[in-house]
């Protein structure tokens, strides 16, 4: 087969499918009317035709699973809430996209904030609530300003407020900016935040289903998964079954960033896989080789070259060792070194490690010396399992996830890369230089050889 | 959020030891007036008042540029909170300042993938070009340069924020630029988002009061160019598989005119076409 013939074969029109960003490259994506013209809230007349029940089993039997790491049915979710309680019910949307990696919520509702407040309208339908808020991290004020315009429209055009399209249904829209804090990604932190408290973890049992926001019953979902449901409505769940596979179906939006030569949104069925994505975008920066890259954010165990063909779904990347998380492929080349990356990243879990627990917050503290030592050559080769040893501490031992993503770098790094670390060791020193990772490292190059 | 020592350093220092400190000062009663319509109005937002926190905190920090104990005081007198309590959340968010700072906060993303592409060398030429520190202030009282964690950009990386909009695709070379620019006073347009206005008056927009400049809300287009690469391929309108850097589309500030015209934009060696030099697994499986 010819090249030409191949690529036509896996292409880009044949594994991609845009639906959540299929519009963003035209003027004013963001605004009604625009929205509107691609079929924007007729999703929401389909499920205010249904009884919430029915609504709910619906997105249930679609299949939506959480596009915010976990991959929790989102059907499910909305099923937990108790019905007939007597108490005020709340839907709160986590965009606190803060993931080091992470980037596909904030362009999403820089481009589409409308398909997220749709995606509201329905699943406050769904769960009788009538009031819900979307936590959006406070560092994108570009993101706030669209989404209190998203918001202002939509209430001039009948979808927000009383009595909504006719069906009754009062639903008020409460756009709420964080204050830096990564721990705030994780729900029950989000909801003492939203509580106006240090966003610290809450204890499970009770779950935010039960006692969530204000002791009420409470549904916490991600942005990508809320903003999924308008075109499963219009479009139909069998139509959203045919992608992706059976336990993980539908489409997403892949974030691709790093040494690549086309970092971006690639919105596709799930499944694809890093090999597929980088074939059809150009690959790698030009001479240059994949060394390691997160198949969902850096709290995910890190993959190398041996693993391009990992589906790229919630099973295939479970089954490889991994966790799909939110899809963030950050990619390195062999221009980068681990144990800075590792570093960086341990630092990082260090300064956002709330305090409430001491695995995590003495942990990831030590974890930090002892690979700052490693880096500049101060390490000894006990060190190497000592890490290993506080990461084991640390995970599965810590009150909330952020534990468990500080230990991930360390014991995927230690697994693929333990003579990497050794060489630092040995070497008494990084072997790496940082200025050839740089973006402009090889524009440079050429800079050199032309003048 | 563990502080640094630096960081209790710093709340230390107004703090006389053995002795309480005196309440803070009011404001004058014709901003404590304005504040409180305007906290009425965010409060009116949350079925339970304590909810109004965070905006609050931004509402004063708009008021002063940075949250002082005046601020903390109305915030607590507004929710019948203690002050206590209120400073328990407002040393806990990094984003509220708790010292005097510059009309541009600079921050330089440095987590791992922005660091390692370029964004820790722009971090330490920044440093050097404006002669402070992390955290500090110019003398002018124009800048205040941090380094921050991931601002979910990493695919405009290496990313740099002033005031909370995003000046994507940066280099030491703009980014020098962009810090002399805002010293010079001169207006600065972010690659995504609107005109940049000061510290104080993006903290009204967090407190939740909605940009009334107008085109500030369409400023920076649709969509970056990083965020339109899956569309453009799955509708054709690029090439599969051949390297164009895409970066040449990344807006005024990262890319002056000049440099297009260099040869630096001809297309560059792709897998295909320089299989000497693989780039990636598409030429991994030809090769053999
Ligand atoms: S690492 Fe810099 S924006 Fe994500």
């Amino acid at each position: 087969m010819t090249l030409a013939a191949e690529i036509k074969d896996t292409g880009p029109e044949k594994l991609l499918a845009p639906v959540l960003s299929a519009f963003w490259d035209e003027d004013k994506s963001w605004t009604l009317d625009v929205y509107r013209r691609h079929d924007g809230y007729e999703g929401l007349r389909k499920a205010l035709a249904m009884s919430p029940d029915d609504l709910i089993a619906y997105v249930k039997d679609s299949g939506l699973r959480g596009r915010g790491g976990a991959g929790f049915p989102t059907g499910m979710k909305w099923q937990f809430i108790p019905q007939g309680d007597g108490k005020p019910h709340y839907l709160v949307v986590n965009a606190d996209e803060s993931e080091p990696g992470t980037c596909k919520d904030i362009p999403l509702l820089f481009a589409n904030p409308h398909s997220l407040i749709e995606g509201i309208v329905i699943a406050c339908y769904a769960i009788r609530s009538s009031h819900a808020f979307i936590y959006l991290r406070g560092e994108v004020v570009p993101v706030l300003r669209r989404l209190h315009e998203a918001v202002r429209e939509a209430y001039a055009a009948g979808y927000l407020g009383e009595n909504i399209l006719g069906s009754g249904l009062d639903l008020q829209v409460t756009v709420h900016a964080g204050a830096g804090a990564y721990i705030c990604g994780e729900e029950t932190a989000l909801l003492d935040s939203l509580e106006g408290r240090r966003g610290q973890p809450r204890l499970r049992p009770p779950f935010p289903a039960v006692a969530g926001l204000y002791a009420c019953p409470t549904v916490v979902n991600n942005v990508e998964s809320i903003a999924s449901v308008p075109a499963i409505l219009h479009k139909g769940k069998e139509w959203f079954r045919s992608m992706g596979s059976e336990k993980s179906p539908g489409f997403t939006l892949y974030s691709l960033s790093g040494h690549v030569a086309r970092p971006g949104q690639y919105e596709g069925p799930l499944g694809i896989t890093l090999r597929q994505l980088l074939d059809m975008s150009g690959g790698m920066r030009p001479g240059h080789r994949l060394k390691f890259w997160t198949p969902g954010g850096s709290s995910t165990p890190m993959f190398t070259d041996e693993h391009l063909d990992v589906p790229l779904d919630y099973e295939g990347v479970a089954a490889a060792g991994s966790m799909l998380g939110t899809k963030a492929l950050q990619c390195f080349d062999e221009t980068t070194c681990v144990v800075r990356a590792v570093t960086r990243w341990t630092e990082f879990y260090a300064h956002e490690s709330c305090g409430k627990c001491t695995p995590c917050r003495e942990g990831t503290y030590w974890l930090v010396q002892l690979l700052r030592d490693i880096e500049a050559g101060k390490g000894v080769m006990s060190d190497l399992d000592k890490l290993n040893d506080i990461a084991d501490n640390i995970n599965g031992k810590s009150f909330c996830a952020l534990g468990d993503g500080a230990a991930s770098p360390i014991f995927s790094s230690l697994k693929y890369f333990r003579e990497e670390y050794e060489e630092h060791i040995t070497g008494r020193g990084c072997p790496f230089d940082p200025a050839k990772s740089t973006v402009w490292a090889d524009k440079d190059k050429h800079a050199e050889v032309n003048a | 959020m563990t502080t640094t020592p630096s960081e209790q350093g710093v709340q230390a220092q107004g703090v006389s030891l053995g002795m309480p400190q005196l309440p803070a000062p009011d404001y004058p009663d014709d901003v404590r007036a304005r504040l409180e319509a305007d906290a009425r109005e965010v409060i009116a937002r949350y079925p339970d008042s304590r909810s109004a926190l965070l905006p609050l905190l931004h509402l004063v920090q708009s008021e002063e540029g940075h949250v002082t104990r005046t601020g903390m005081q109305f915030c607590a007198d507004m929710l019948d909170l203690t002050t206590a309590e209120v400073t328990a959340v407002a040393t806990f968010y990094t984003m509220y300042r708790r010292k005097p700072s510059g009309d541009y906060q600079v921050g330089v993303c440095t987590n791992t993938l922005c660091a390692v592409m370029g964004g820790d060398a722009i971090f330490e030429a920044l440093q050097d070009h404006l002669g402070v520190g992390n955290g500090e202030t110019t003398d002018d009282g124009k800048v205040t340069l941090e380094h921050i964690e991931c601002n979910a950009a990493c695919d405009f990386a290496p990313v740099v924020m002033v005031n909370w909009e995003f000046f994507d695709n940066q280099t030491v070379d703009t980014a020098k630029r962009l810090v002399d620019d805002l010293r010079a006073g001169a207006q600065v347009e972010p690659t995504r988002g609107a005109p940049l206005c000061t510290f104080k008056e993006t903290a009204r927009v967090l407190a939740g009061f909605p940009d009334e400049r107008p085109g500030a809300v369409e400023a920076g287009g649709s969509a970056g160019p990083a965020s339109l690469i899956g569309l453009r391929l799955a509708k054709g309108e690029m090439t599969p598989a051949r390297v164009v850097h895409p970066r040449g589309s990344g807006g005024p500030q990262d890319q002056p005119p000049a440099e297009h015209l260099s040869s630096h934009d001809a297309p560059q060696q792709t897998s295909a076409s320089d299989p000497a030099h693989p780039a990636g697994p598409v030429s991994e499986e030809e090769g053999e």
